[in-house]
């Protein structure tokens, strides 16, 4: 199992955000996180790699438990994070954005190099030399992304990639993701928008109000409308 | 002409190591967000350091080695102090880093005093830059144009190393979102170390270089910091470029300052800086601050005014306090009266944080124009006791209007280091204009008339006045006035949404705070007899400061219980020992590492929650980072 969370509970101050979240990723796999907005996804990934302070349950990553180690201890075990708001670091260039990214290739995931990146999203290649806050919103998606990558994570936790881009760039993201998915990264993505979570991952789980509400596959999830409707219907 | 040019050249040379030590507290506080007070600490020490080891090696391998491995000495001081103090308190509000640094800078100054001496010592002069060179009959020492070279190299290394290195590359981006930083697999513990080592190695090498041109005293530290918190004000903190300009701009005003005002020569600095901040005010090349963690007196606990019982308690402590006279002695009376003074002191400066949000670091400017304006009116006027005590509050309103209209049009650790810098300048101009003030001689003689001459009687004066002066506060915090000065610190966006005019209420809560700290200053000058300029001084600032956080900064009146369990405690620890900074200096670094709430926050605290959570009460008395 690539990634292996059971019973996690996570607080701000006194409230009480997450209850007994449970969910799994194995090797290779793409799952999806779906919700309505505040319905605790990113709480969920935000306390997988250790940016909530008042967290408890199992975490286990790589059959490591990482529930008590510091978010940078986390991440350098490979496991990495793509935050919803994007947090590019504007007075940087691309490519120096790419560089904070960087950490040495590691055994069992894919390698990803500067070049590769560029492949991978041409619009960065053309923007090498640009700060980031001298992007559009779809640029930074992309270049959050990539910086992500740069770190060579064999777990990558995807939050909200589709928010707020255009229908264009988010078929370039469907295509970026399962790039991704068939070099052998794991992923684990939050979405509310089920078209998208449908084109790229194989199981999915629904949380709502800090709670698990359905587990099953894609498929499984597309025979039901009647949870779609109650679970994620706006 | 070319005495112009010689006098432009020595405000180059000078220019240099303001900017070393400018730079080094810019990169600090760029990445872990903490204005490093004991920056001029680091600096002092790094010329003690220098000075013990260029008289030990001789030649010129043994001076500029010695310059160089005093400054990493020093730099590894810095780490150790990162490691063991500032890593404790990266999550706590500005203030608290500040006055925890400040605390710092106090011990340090007794240790260097302790290890080397109380007077001053004069270093070596640089091994083939003894000379000076001849310009249109004008000598420039050949040392100051090596300075003058230095600050562009230096500045073009640290601009290679920012640009062109993954540290560098981390570090920047650790200046925009550190906890991004931490999220891409960077350990965040050895970057800050690493840039404090960095910061602090700018600082001693600064000091070190300074030994062939000034002699080395204890004393330097206070003196380079505030000429450094000017220099980052105008060039716009975490700018090194802008410290550059702003180091160059303020030497030069300096240097030509003296021709223009000579006894003054500051009042230019100021001038230039309060237009910079008009024009521009993060700073020349500085950009908007991001707000505040968290601004002083937030808290979870919501004020409320007094329950009819503890308008009871109150009274009856005020009717102890007020029978003091009849069982007390004349010394104990003169303490009583100097405590009250302070609590009118410390209230004023507690409403100015608690209520306001504004963290003053420079108060004691409106305590200490309060006491000049009595010196004033009783000597130069020979205005009757009743009529000079006004002038003091006066002076203190007059002092905060004008520098409260600047001041208040910044925040957060801007705002602390301009008050510290009008305080300073406040300080200097009383210091230097011996002709009114008597300068480092004060005024003598300003006694209090027959009816308020005896112990007890001005006692009472006083502690009449503490408690008027602390009632009004209170009604003042709990009046819509109140109301909207505490909106506008929660929330200077919404409150400014419902039509309230922000920063004009600040301006008015930092009248009313220096006018009070005037009252305070008036009556402390009848009870002394005399002023000198330590009224103006910083330490004198710091105690305000200090006070205020013992008592509790989150609660309403904590101030009054800081003010007196600190005056007390001060008043005996001088008696007790001669080293009194660094246990001073001691003291605050433990407040604010362990009782952040102070006594009455902590108290309150835990009378909120239940009486079997103590221990929780006590362990939650660490300031929890608001999310």
């Amino acid at each position: 199992m690539k990634l292996s969370v059971e019973s996690l509970n996570s607080h701000y101050g006194p409230a009480h955000i997450l209850f007994d979240v449970g969910l799994d990723v194995a090797d290779g796999e793409a799952v999806a996180l779906l919700g309505r907005n505040g319905a605790g996804k990113s709480t969920t990934f935000r306390s997988i790699v250790g940016l909530v302070a008042q967290r408890s349950g199992r975490i286990q990553f790589e059959d490591r438990d990482i529930s008590s180690q510091p978010t940078h201890a986390i991440v350098r075990g490979g496991l990495g994070y793509v935050p919803e708001e994007r947090r590019i670091f504007t007075d940087l260039t691309v490519e120096e954005n790419l560089e904070v990214g960087w950490q040495a290739p590691r055994a069992n995931a894919p390698q990803w190099t500067r070049e590769r990146l560029f492949e991978l999203f041409p619009n960065l290649a053309e923007m090498r030399g640009r700060p980031g806050g001298r992007m559009s919103g779809g640029e930074q998606q992309m270049l959050t992304i990539a910086r992500t990558l740069m770190g060579n994570p064999s777990l990558v936790l995807l939050d909200e990639p589709s928010e707020g881009l255009s229908p264009k760039i988010v078929e370039q993201m469907v295509e970026a993701i399962l790039t991704m998915k068939k070099e052998g990264v794991s992923l684990l993505v939050s979405e509310q928008n089920l078209h998208f979570a449908r084109l790229i991952s194989d199981r999915a789980y629904i949380i709502e109000r800090g709670r698990i509400c359905f587990s099953g596959t894609t498929a499984e999830l597309d025979a039901r409308p009647d949870i779609r409707d109650a679970h994620l219907a706006l | 002409m070319a005495f112009y040019v010689v006098q432009f050249l020595t405000g180059l040379a000078s220019a240099a190591s303001l900017f070393l030590v400018a730079s080094g507290l810019s990169i600090i506080f760029g990445v872990t967000r903490i204005v490093n007070f004991a920056h001029g600490a680091f600096y002092m020490l790094g010329a003690y350091v220098a000075f013990t080891l260029t008289a030990r090696f001789s030649g010129a391998l043994g001076f500029w080695g010695a310059i160089l491995a005093a400054s990493l000495i020093v730099a590894a001081v810095g780490v150790i102090v990162e490691m063991l103090l500032l890593r404790r308190i990266y999550h706590v509000p500005e203030l608290f880093q500040l006055l925890a640094t400040f605390g710092l800078t106090l011990m340090v100054e007794d240790l260097v005093v302790l290890m080397w001496g109380p007077n001053d010592l004069v270093g070596p002069r640089a091994p083939g830059l003894k000379g000076a060179i001849d310009f249109f009959g004008q000598r420039i020492p050949s040392y100051d144009l090596f300075l003058i070279v230095l600050g562009p190299v230096v500045l073009g290394l640290l601009w290679l190393v920012f640009q062109r290195t993954r540290w560098g590359v981390l570090v920047r981006a650790a200046t925009q979102d550190r906890d991004m930083v931490a999220a891409l697999g960077v350990n965040q513990k050895w970057l800050f170390t690493s840039v404090f080592a960095l910061g602090v190695f700018l600082a001693a090498l600064a000091g070190a270089l300074q030994i062939p041109r000034d002699a080395v005293n204890h004393d330097m530290d206070l003196r380079v910091i505030v000429d450094v918190f000017v220099v980052v004000v105008i060039g716009g903190l975490g700018s090194i470029t802008g410290a550059f300009i702003a180091a160059v701009l303020v030497s030069e005003l300096n240097a030509f300052g003296i021709l223009i005002f000579p006894k003054i020569s500051i009042i230019l600095v100021f001038l230039v800086m309060a237009s910079v901040l008009i024009v521009r005010p993060w700073g020349l090349l500085g950009k908007a601050e991001a707000p505040a963690r968290r601004t002083p007196g937030l808290t979870v606990n919501p004020w409320r005014p007094l329950t009819s019982n503890e308008r009871i308690a109150a009274a009856i402590v005020f009717l102890f306090a007020a029978s003091l006279p009849f069982f007390a002695g004349n010394y104990a009376l003169n303490v009583g009266a100097e405590i009250a003074i302070f609590v009118i002191f410390a209230a004023s400066l507690h409403f100015l944080m608690s209520a306001g949000g504004l963290a003053s670091f420079g108060h004691a400017a409106y305590f200490g124009l309060g006491a000049y304006g009595v010196a004033f009116a009783v000597k130069l006027a020979g205005l009757p006791m009743a009529i000079a005590l006004l002038a003091g509050p006066l002076f203190g309103l007059l002092g905060a209007v004008v520098f409260g209209f600047f001041a208040v049009q910044l925040s957060g650790v801007y705002f602390a280091m301009l008050t510290l810098a009008f305080a300073q300048i406040v300080w200097s101009i009383v210091f230097q204009w011996v002709e009114l003030t008597g300068g480092d001689n004060g005024i003598l003689g300003v006694w209090p008339e027959h009816w308020a001459a005896s112990a007890s009687h001005f006692y009472w004066l006083s502690l009449a006045i503490a408690v008027l002066v602390v009632s009004g506060l209170r009604m003042a915090t709990f009046s819509p006035f109140g109301f909207a000065l505490r909106a506008t610190r929660d929330s200077p966006l919404r409150t400014e949404a419902i039509g309230v005019n922000g920063k004009r209420i600040q301006w008015s809560a930092f009248v009313i705070a220096g006018t009070v700290a005037g009252i305070g200053g008036a009556l402390f000058a009848y009870l002394k007899g005399s002023v000198f300029p330590d009224v103006l001084g910083i330490p004198l600032s710091v105690d305000a400061l200090v006070m205020v956080l013992l008592g509790g900064v989150e609660t309403v009146s904590g101030a009054i219980v800081g003010a007196i369990v600190y005056k007390a405690l001060s008043i005996w620890l001088v008696s007790q020992t001669e080293w009194s900074k660094l246990v001073l200096g001691a003291f605050i670094v433990l407040i604010v590492v362990a009782f952040p709430k102070g006594i009455v926050g902590t108290v309150e605290s835990i009378w909120h929650r239940r009486p079997s959570s103590l221990r929780d009460a006590l362990l939650g008395s660490k300031i929890e980072t608001a999310e």
